[in-house]
């Protein structure tokens, strides 16, 4: 018995910890377990509906403010969203020197965003994933043990890492489009040694190329592993908590308190590196 | 660690909604922001203005007070004189009108008292021609004698 429910805690675990999948094998949908072998093309379903859901909700709550928007006395809700909006244009007004009507937009939409999908870490996790469970056995015919849900999208890689690619691409969009070609290329290979000496300069190409590609990438490394590290261990300690019975109460409250921190902070983070990114990409210094 | 072609929706989700909040949510918020900044920074200045306004308007009140003030004392100063000099003129006027009916009812009372007599004297003298006559009976000629009773006459 012993043995048995040891089992049935890491089970409990890794069945938290697996995403909602869904694949074609054999020209037919098919999903979660029958995915293993499919590789590449396979789709985490609860990280792309959870994900979609709170952005189409960030939108839908700024669209409302925004088209209510009226410069006279601003009602309460129009308030709060000012004051997130706010926040965000004098983060990018400090930080982002150079003119862009794509910095502030990418910053509100990366943070709110971001935030929205780590708050989903606070609610209990047992709640929906027992949820998905009832409605696939009773809807479905599935052995609950079968039907995976993971509510938050920023513990998956795949999510995390989508913002930073589509942060690096930019990165890279905007060192060409205010560098040029060369420009960019200079800058890879021409620092941080340099030398007077033709010769001695081509031979030191290389190694700044390595230097500086190994700078680059980390970027979108460190920003897509930052946030995902940060709430896959908040998540997966919320997991243990839930599973240690009456206890969970006082300890989750206390873990929650402290997450609080990290889910605001964490979208923060993202959304500030973002900006000193795109602002050290369309810096020209060289 | 398994990245999976959950990576390219996100992506695609990332960048429609990027490009959603730069074309119909970003513009319009901090427009309304930005105009109500300026409205509320108008107002402020509105009201610094307003205030300064007041300011100046107070002292020019205070001054046109004090100038009204300086007036109306002046006024009731030049009214006192011409008050008094009124009375004056009045009570000189009035002391000289007195004189003169006291003049004119001194010379009518003279006129009176000289009239009064010589009509006295006048009947006197019939009196005394006529006391003469009872007395003289026929002796006396009131023609032939009118001489001597005219410088009796005169003698009264």
């Amino acid at each position: 018995m012993a043995a048995g429910e040891e089992i049935t805690l890491t089970g409990h675990i890794q069945h938290h910890l697996t995403n909602a999948k869904m694949c074609t094998v054999d020209g037919s949908v098919a999903f979660n377990k029958a995915c293993s072998e499919a590789g590449f093309w396979t789709w985490h379903i609860d990280t792309l509906a959870w994900s979609i859901g709170l952005g189409l909700l960030f939108l839908f709550l700024f669209k409302r403010a925004a088209t209510k928007a009226t410069v006279g006395v601003p009602g309460k809700f129009q308030c709060f969203i000012e004051m997130v909006v706010e926040f965000v244009a004098n983060n990018v007004k400090d930080t982002f020197h150079g003119k862009s009507k794509l910095i502030a937009p990418l910053a509100l939409t990366i943070f709110v965003w971001v935030f929205l999908m780590n708050l989903m870490d606070l609610i209990p996790v047992d709640f929906l994933p027992a949820f998905a469970g009832y409605v696939g056995e009773v809807g479905f015919g599935v052995d609950s043990h079968d039907v995976y849900m993971k509510i938050v999208p920023t513990t998956d890689i795949n999510m995390t890492a989508a913002l930073a690619i589509g942060v690096f691409m930019l990165m890279i969009g905007y060192s060409i489009k205010i560098k040029g070609v060369t420009g960019f290329i200079k800058e890879l290979t021409l620092h941080p040694f340099s030398a007077s000496n033709g010769f001695v300069q081509a031979l030191l190409v290389p190694f700044n190329l390595l230097l500086e590609l190994i700078a680059l990438v980390a970027k979108p490394f460190s920003l897509a592993l930052r946030l995902f590290g940060n709430l896959y261990a908040g998540e997966l300690i919320f997991i243990l908590i839930g599973a240690v019975g009456l206890m969970q109460l006082p300890l989750h409250f206390i873990w929650a308190v402290f997450h609080i921190l990290v889910i605001v902070l964490q979208a923060f983070v993202f959304m500030m590196l973002t900006i000193v990114y795109l602002s050290m990409a369309s810096a020209d210094n060289h | 660690m398994n990245l999976n072609a959950t990576l390219l929706g996100e992506l695609i989700a990332f960048a429609v909604f990027v490009l959603f909040c730069m074309k119909f949510v970003w513009p319009p918020l901090i427009g309304a922001i930005e105009a109500r900044q300026q409205k509320i920074a108008d107002g402020l200045a509105a009201s610094d203005r307003a205030e300064q306004d007041l300011r100046l308007v107070q002292e020019k009140v205070k001054q046109q007070l004090a100038e009204a003030k300086t007036q109306a004392s002046a006024l009731i100063d030049q009214a006192k004189k011409r008050e008094q000099q009124i009375i004056d003129e009045a009570s000189v006027k009035a002391q000289s009108e007195r004189e003169k009916i006291l003049a004119q009812a001194k010379a009518e009372i003279d006129a009176e008292r000289i009239k009064a007599r010589e009509e006295l004297r006048k009947q006197v003298a019939v009196l005394a021609v006529a006391g003469a006559e009872k007395i003289l009976q026929r002796s006396i000629d009131a023609a032939a004698h009118s001489d001597i009773l005219e410088k009796l006459v005169a003698e009264l």
